[in-house]
This record gives C-alpha cells, sequence and structure tokens, in this order.
C-alpha cells in the first residue's frame, strides 16, 4: 500500500503532477483551494501498536480518528487534544496535517503537543522517519512537530506516533450567565487558579465551563464556583468541537459572510466585531461569522498578538491565512523547497506558491 | 584561517561594543573553555558578551559579512558539550541578557531574555502563585535561552511537559541579522511550527534574545510516595502500574542500588538500604484529588510487589524524600574520581532488559554503573564511574556510554531524552537516523543558514563521519550507511 503511494509519488515527482493528500475529506473546507490528483491515504489503515502501559499509540496516517478513539475508550484512555471530526470521517493523518485541536486544547495541549513521531514521505519519494516512540526525545531537530499544521505541503504523512492520556475518572459542566468583558476576566482569572477546567466557551451571555479529574476533585471545584449543571454536556462540547451547532452550521445569511476564526491573546477585552461571536479556548479563540473586510479582521487579530484564519467561506477560499513576515516567508519557501522541490503537495493549499 | 584572527574584524568588533564585553585574552576566555561536560575542553578564540538585542544583532551582521562562525552559550550548564568552542569562531554569551521583560498574571505568560535563570522565572511569578513547569536538575544556573536551544525537560516532563510545551513566543535573529518573531501571543500561529523546530535546535538555526514562556498555577497540594523493591524488573512494572490505574503522577523517578547508597551516604534522605531499587512517585494537584491519588499509588505499589512504602506526610518530608535524588549526581560523583552522565530514552517496557544489558557492559568494560531515572518517561541516566587519571579510563568510559546510547535505539528508544547531541553524542546520531533523514536535518540547517555559520558540526553529523563510524558498526552483517562513499 505504502509502496503504491511511493511509485505515484515519485511518478509525480518526476513530471510535476500536483497532488491532493486526502483522508477521509472531512476538512477539504479548511484552507486556501487547491488543485491536482487525489493521493488518497485511507489505505493506509491500521493501529501500528499500542501499549496503554507507555501512554503512547502508533497508527497509520489514514485509520479514522473514530477507530482510535474507540480503541483508546477501551482502556480508558483519550487522544487529549480532542481533534474535531467534521462529519464523522476524519483520519489521524489528516487531523495531524491540519493541526486542529478542540476544546481541552488550552488545558491539555495541541494535536503537536502530543505528536511523538513521524513516519512520512518526502516530494521526491522519499520515506523518512522523525521522532519516536518516546515521550522524551531531543535527537534531531523536530521535524515530526513541524509537519503538524502544514496541511501536508511537506510530505505525506504516513504513521502518526501520539501520547494519549488516561480519561479522566469525573467530569461536569457548568454555565454561567455573564457578559462577554465578565467572563474573559473569568476564564482568565480560574485558569489561574488550581482548578480542573478542561474546556471553556462563551456565546450569547452564558459562560459555560467544563472540569475534569478525580471525582472528588471536581466535586470540590463545582461548589467553589457555583453555576448551572448543565446536563447533556458531553453533546454541548462534542457539537463545540465539530461545529454543528447553528452558530457555525447555518447557511450564513448573505454571501460574503464567512467564518473567520482570529486567535487573540486570551486576556484580550471584547474585540467588538459584531455580535455573531463565539468564544472558545480561555478567551484564546474568537469566532466571527462576520462580512468585514479581510484587512479589518487581520488587523485586530494582529493588535491582540495574534492572526486571523478565514476557515469557512461560501466559495472556495483564497487567502486563509494570515501572511507571513517577509523574513518567515523566506524561511517558509526554504523549507518547503527542501521537502518538497517540485512543489508537488498540496499546492496553495496553506500559500500561494506553495 | 578564519577571519576571527584579521585586524579588520577585531576593530568592527570593537566598535560595536563596549571593552568589557569583548574578551580576547586567554586568562579571560579559559573561562568558557567547557560548558557542562567538562571532558570536551576549547579555549575560545573570541568571547562576546553583548548586554542589549541591538549588540547581538549587530555581532550576527557581521559576522555574517566575515563569514565567522558564531557558537551561542547560556549559563554553559549543558552536558553535551553543544556550547563547547570552535576554532576561528565567536563564542556569543547571552548571560547578561537576564531580565524579566514582563509578566502577566491574567494571561500567565512571562516575557524573559534568554539569560534568565530557569529558577528565577519561577521566583519572580511566585508572587501570583504561578510558575514555569519545566525544572531541569541545574535550574538554579541553567538559562531559558539554553533550555530552548536544548528542549529541557526535569522531573516533571510526565504531565507538565518539556521546554516545547510550555513557550508561547520567540524573538530570534538569523545569522545575517534579520529578526524572526516566532510563535504568538494567542495558542498558534500562521504557518509551519517553527516554535518547535527551534525548540531544542542547539544554536544551529538562529540566535535566540526574547522568550514568552507559559505559567502555570501553583498546584494547591504535592505529596510523594516512596517504595523500595528487592528487584528492579518489579520497580519498572510499578511504574507501568501506576499510569495504567489512571494516574499521572507529576513526578516518577527510580534509583538503583548503586545511587540509592550513593544518595544516602551524601544526604542521609533516609532511603531504605536493603533493597535493588527504589521509586518516588509524587502526585499534585487539587487537595482531594491528591488524596485519591495517593491511595491508588499505594494500592498498585504494594500490588506490585513492593517490600516498603513510605508517604510523606509533611513538607519538610517531601523534601528530604527529594534530596536524595536531587542530590543523586553529585553523591555518585563522590564514588570516583569522575563520572559520565548519559542520557537514553527507551519504552519503558524495555527497563528490565535494558538495565541487564548495562550491568553486563558494565562488567566487560571494568566500570561501575548507577542508575538514576526520570521512570515516567523512559529517560535513563546511567552514570558510568571512572577516573580520567587512570590512562585510556576517559575512553573506555565514552566507548561504553555510546554503546548504551545505540542499546536505547536498538530497543525503540533514542540517543537523546532531554540533554541534546551537542558534539558529545554525535556519532551515535548516525546509529539513529538514515542518510536520507541527515541529509534532511542538514537542509533544515541551511534553510535557516545557508552558509552554516551558526555552531558548525554540532548535533548534526556530517556525512562522512557516519561513513567512519558505521565501518566500525557492522551488526549482523549489515553496515549502517551503505551508501556512503567510504575511504
Amino acid at each position: 500500500m505504502l509502496n503504491t503511494l511511493i511509485d505515484r509519488i515519485r511518478a509525480a515527482h518526476a513530471d510535476g503532477t500536483p497532488l491532493i493528500i486526502q483522508g477521509g475529506g472531512s476538512k477539504t473546507f479548511y484552507g486556501n483551494a487547491d488543485e491536482g490528483e487525489i493521493l488518497g491515504t485511507r489505505t493506509l489503515n491500521g493501529v501500528v501498536d499500542y501499549q496503554p502501559k507507555e501512554l503512547v499509540l502508533t497508527a497509520q496516517s489514514g485509520t479514522p480518528l473514530a477507530e482510535i478513539e474507540a480503541l483508546l475508550a477501551e482502556h480508558k484512555q483519550m487522544l487529549a487534544f480532542e481533534p474535531p471530526h467534521f462529519g464523522g470521517a476524519a483520519t489521524l493523518g489528516g487531523s495531524i496535517a491540519a493541526g486542529l485541536s478542540g476544546p481541552r486544547r488550552p488545558y491539555a495541549g495541541s494535536a503537536r503537543d502530543f505528536v511523538l513521531g513521524v513516519r512520512m514521505v518526502d516530494g521526491t519519494g522519499q520515506a523518512l522517519r522523525f521522532g519516536g516512540q518516546v515521550i522524551k526525545n531531543v535527537a534531531g531537530y523536530d521535524v515530526s512537530r513541524l509537519m503538524v499544521g502544514a496541511l501536508g505541503t511537506l510530505g505525506l504523512i504516513t504513521e502518526v506516533s501520539l501520547k494519549v492520556l488516561p480519561c479522566p475518572g469525573a467530569e461536569s459542566t457548568l454555565q454561567f450567565e455573564l457578559d462577554e468583558a465578565a467572563a474573559i476576566v473569568k476564564m482568565n482569572t480560574w485558569a489561574g487558579q488550581p482548578l480542573p477546567l478542561s474546556a471553556t466557551s462563551w456565546h450569547a451571555g452564558l459562560l459555560t465551563v467544563r472540569l475534569s479529574g478525580a471525582r472528588s476533585a471536581v466535586r470540590a471545584a463545582q461548589a467553589k464556583l457555583g453555576g448551572e449543571v448543565v446536563n447533556d454536556a458531553p453533546a454541548f462540547w462534542q457539537r463545540l468541537r465539530d461545529q454543528t451547532t447553528p452558530f457555525f452550521d447555518k447557511r450564513p445569511s448573505t454571501f460574503n459572510q464567512r467564518l473567520w476564526r482570529l486567535a487573540v491573546k486570551p486576556t484580550t477585552p471584547p474585540l467588538k466585531l459584531g455580535d455573531a461571536q463565539w468564544i472558545e479556548w480561555g478567551g484564546a479563540v474568537r469566532w466571527l461569522v462576520s462580512d468585514l473586510r479581510e484587512s479589518t479582521l487581520r488587523e485586530a487579530a494582529l493588535r491582540c498578538g495574534g492572526h486571523a484564519t478565514l476557515f469557512r467561506g461560501n466559495a472556495p477560499v483564497d487567502g486563509a491565512f494570515t501572511p507571513l513576515a517577509p523574513a518567515l516567508l523566506t524561511l517558509h519557501r526554504n523549507l518547503k523547497q527542501r521537502f518538497d522541490p517540485k512543489g508537488i503537495f498540496n499546492r496553495d493549499r496553506l500559500y500561494p506558491d506553495f | 584561517m578564519s577571519a576571527v584572527h584579521s585586524p579588520a574584524f577585531l576593530n568592527a568588533l570593537r566598535s560595536l561594543l563596549p571593552p568589557e564585553s569583548l574578551l580576547t585574552a586567554p586568562e579571560d576566555t579559559r573561562p568558557f573553555e567547557s560548558d557542562g561536560l567538562a571532558a570536551y575542553r576549547n579555549t575560545p578564540d573570541l568571547v562576546v558578551l553583548p548586554d542589549s538585542e541591538a549588540q547581538v544583532a549587530a555581532i550576527l551582521r557581521l559576522c555574517h559579512a566575515h563569514q565567522v562562525a558564531v557558537v551561542t552559550r547560556g549559563a554553559g550548564t549543558g552536558l553535551a558539550a553543544g556550547a563547547l568552542p570552535i576554532d576561528g569562531a565567536v563564542l556569543l554569551v547571552l548571560a547578561r541578557l537576564n531580565q524579566i521583560k514582563n509578566i502577566d498574571p491574567l494571561a500567565r505568560t512571562a516575557v524573559v531574555q534568554p539569560g534568565v535563570r530557569n529558577l528565577a522565572i519561577s521566583e519572580a511569578a511566585a508572587a501570583y502563585k504561578l510558575y514555569y513547569a519545566p525544572d531541569p536538575s541545574s535550574q538554579i544556573a541553567c538559562s531559558i535561552g539554553g533550555n530552548v536551544a536544548e528542549n529541557s525537560g526535569g522531573v516533571h516532563c510526565l504531565k507538565y511537559g518539556l521546554t516545547v510545551h510550555n513557550i508561547l513566543k520567540l524573538r530570534a535573529w538569523t545569522i545575517d541579522g534579520q529578526l524572526l518573531e516566532i510563535g504568538s501571543d494567542a495558542l498558534d500561529a500562521p504557518g509551519y511550527d517553527l516554535l518547535a523546530l527551534m525548540t531544542g535546535s542547539e544554536g544551529m538555526l538562529a540566535v535566540i534574545t526574547e522568550v514568552t514562556v507559559k505559567l502555570l498555577p501553583r498546584p494547591e497540594r504535592a505529596q510523594v510516595v516512596l517504595a523500595a523493591f528487592d528487584d528492579v524488573a518489579k520497580a519498572g512494572a510499578a511504574v507501568g502500574n501506576i499510569i495504567a490505574a489512571g494516574v499521572i503522577p507529576a513526578g516518577l523517578e527510580m534509583m538503583d542500588r548503586l545511587a540509592i547508597q550513593a544518595a544516602e551516604d551524601f544526604v542521609h534522605a533516609g532511603y531504605p538500604l536493603d533493597c535493588e531499587a527504589i521509586l518516588l512517585c509524587e502526585v499534585d494537584g487539587v487537595n482531594e484529588e491528591v488524596s485519591d491519588d495517593i491511595f491508588t499509588v499505594r494500592v498498585v505499589l504494594a500490588a506490585s510487589g513492593a517490600t516498603e512504602i513510605r508517604t510523606a506526610d509533611s513538607e519538610e518530608q517531601r523534601l528530604k524524600f527529594w534530596a536524595g535524588r536531587k542530590a543523586a549526581f553529585p553523591a555518585v560523583g563522590r564514588l570516583a574520581p569522575d563520572y559520565y552522565c548519559m542520557d537514553g530514552t527507551i519504552p519503558r517496557a524495555q527497563l528490565p532488559h535494558v538495565l541487564k544489558r548495562i550491568s553486563e557492559m558494565s562488567i566487560e568494560y571494568g566500570l561501575a554503573v548507577a542508575n538514576v531515572f526520570h521512570a515516567g518517561d523512559g529517560n535513563l541516566h546511567p552514570l558510568i564511574l571512572f577516573d580520567a587519571n587512570q590512562p585510556g579510563e576517559l575512553h573506555q568510559a565514552e566507548t561504553f556510554g555510546g554503546k548504551i546510547l545505540e542499546l536505547c535505539v536498538e530497543v525503540g528508544g533514542t540517543i537523546t531524552g532531554e540533554h541534546g547531541v551537542g558534539l558529545e553524542k554525535i556519532n551515535q546520531m548516525c546509529a539513529q537516523f538514515s542518510t536520507p533523514e541527515l541529509t534532511r536535518f542538514h537542509e533544515v540547517k541551511a534553510a535557516f543558514d545557508p552558509d552554516g555559520l551558526l555552531n558548525p558540526g554540532k548535533a548534526v553529523p556530517e556525512l562522512h563521519r557516519c561513513a567512519e563510524w558505521g565501518a566500525m558498526h557492522i551488526q549482523g552483517g549489515q553496515l549502517p550507511h551503505p551508501e556512503l562513499p567510504r575511504f
């Protein structure tokens, strides 16, 4: 299976054919529109090694996330970065290549934080292995984490080793009626205290907070924080993770309305960029459904120490990601050139001409 | 001959820096001849001690213009000769960039210069009940710039991660003097994850002048359990059993008989001496959670065959339990004139096998070994005892150490968990990586530093070196790196 893919990559390298790497196709909306032949990864299917006592799982990149999560759940373990499924077909490789994480991210870590190693094939068809299956490893540059969020532009990920964590013994979700400014302060204040926080969200005047940990710890934190207990909490967080709530899912009222993700310093006060907003990650992500100009949103995010991503549009997107400063752009181009000299992988998906 | 000695270069450097920031006399530069791995020494030609970011940028531009190599050094506590001076190069010491520029208690971040000591960050954050989590054992002295360069760990990595998990943003300068702002004040940044690439890059890619670190709330409570075992394998299995029970300890350390004995003789921590191994298991968090976890840990340890289990019931006792572990290196240092500390990581399940092989090799090489182990994350620190004044013993210790690292790779681990490759482990890189992988590493460096001026010759071996190394390491009839030309 792998050899078939390598042969196709070598052929594409030889004649400069662009390839679009695709797993489950659940995130085709993400990033800029790209063109090329589909290089499917679903034949790279299966868990290669899983040692619950080592807290390490290794799987081929085309393995469905749902399959991995089900296996982990049998051993009361989980992917702590809570990767989004976006419709259900998401694969491990796609999740790592996109580098997206779910509600637990600010408290447990991101997709890249849990990657221990990858096997990959670069743009010349060379199979490579970086990192490994151990938690501490500083031999060589951290190329495995460089692959996370690179949207496949540096190579085809064929296998991933991840650190996994035990599921918390108990979880409880609380809700508080609070205005936006007060909610942002609360999220940050609580994050600075020894509380078992595992997710935070604010939308339409409601702050929602998830606690995870030992039963006793969750109970004590609940008593300390107060608020209303949310009953169908797992469904609430899953809908937020997969963006299936009406806020994310509904057809925008005008063609120009698009879903923007503003990543900002978490303490950033209300952005005042319209009411259609959902705050996540302790204040560090502000989702906006907006028809404001790209430059307005990009400048707003930059002023707040971060960056803006055009996450979903009504048509194929170009310029999804914040342009890089010249010195960084040069480095990106140099790296792309070394890993994929003919530029065959996911052309334009991350930045134009990549 | 390097331009480092040319009058044009020296005069230009003098115009950039006050006289006290430029050391050229051997008696002034000799203190910088080695980092924490004193077996490797080389008196630097020239030492510069800038005290501002602007000076760093100007020095780099000048070195680039004159094609002079630069070795960056922080506090000099590294254990892999990563900051070993190179002939004809400038030693760029960042110790005077030592200001904590800002602490933001609400956002839980600190902005610090690279020469700030690791522990100083936690001390400054203590007023807000916050701290910086990675705690390498050199944390009193080591600086945050060096921590980023090495991706330093410590005893709390399993739960709180390494340096790479605890930083948000860097200001760094390329060799041609361009500023790179990597990362952001948010939790991610657009484009490739250069923050991960820079972390652990051993001064090979760019020079860091500012680091934004994450701060965490101080845990409400921390408590430690000490367990003794009559068999190292049982202690190793107990580690996996604790994790399988759903507990992620804040620290989980193992010491073998020789290390226990040495630590006990040195600091009188009250360790049991009639055992083959001890485990120290610390749990932290919310008060109630710690109580539950301590109960679980004790049950698991008993079921795993511990011969004795003690729980520290006061902060004083907790610190005493840790004192022995924290003093383990100097304690072992009293057993012999010199010791050589290794840093391999292995999948934990391989621990009994690896320890057995190490004790066999110990007999073979005629050198004693004490084992100190970050058991939770599989990071092994065998301490090889030797006497450098005995002809050939240093070489023998290095060969033995190299064999241990190759064994780590053989069982699916790595040659360095947290100390870095530097110059020390450069040959073992040939055991861990294939020629195309090493080529990619060289290309990553070239993407940042096309002229190869930053810390040349460290961290990633030249391919001819692997060919020479491979010629001496034929395993199972297979020559490593067979595709490389040999001469």
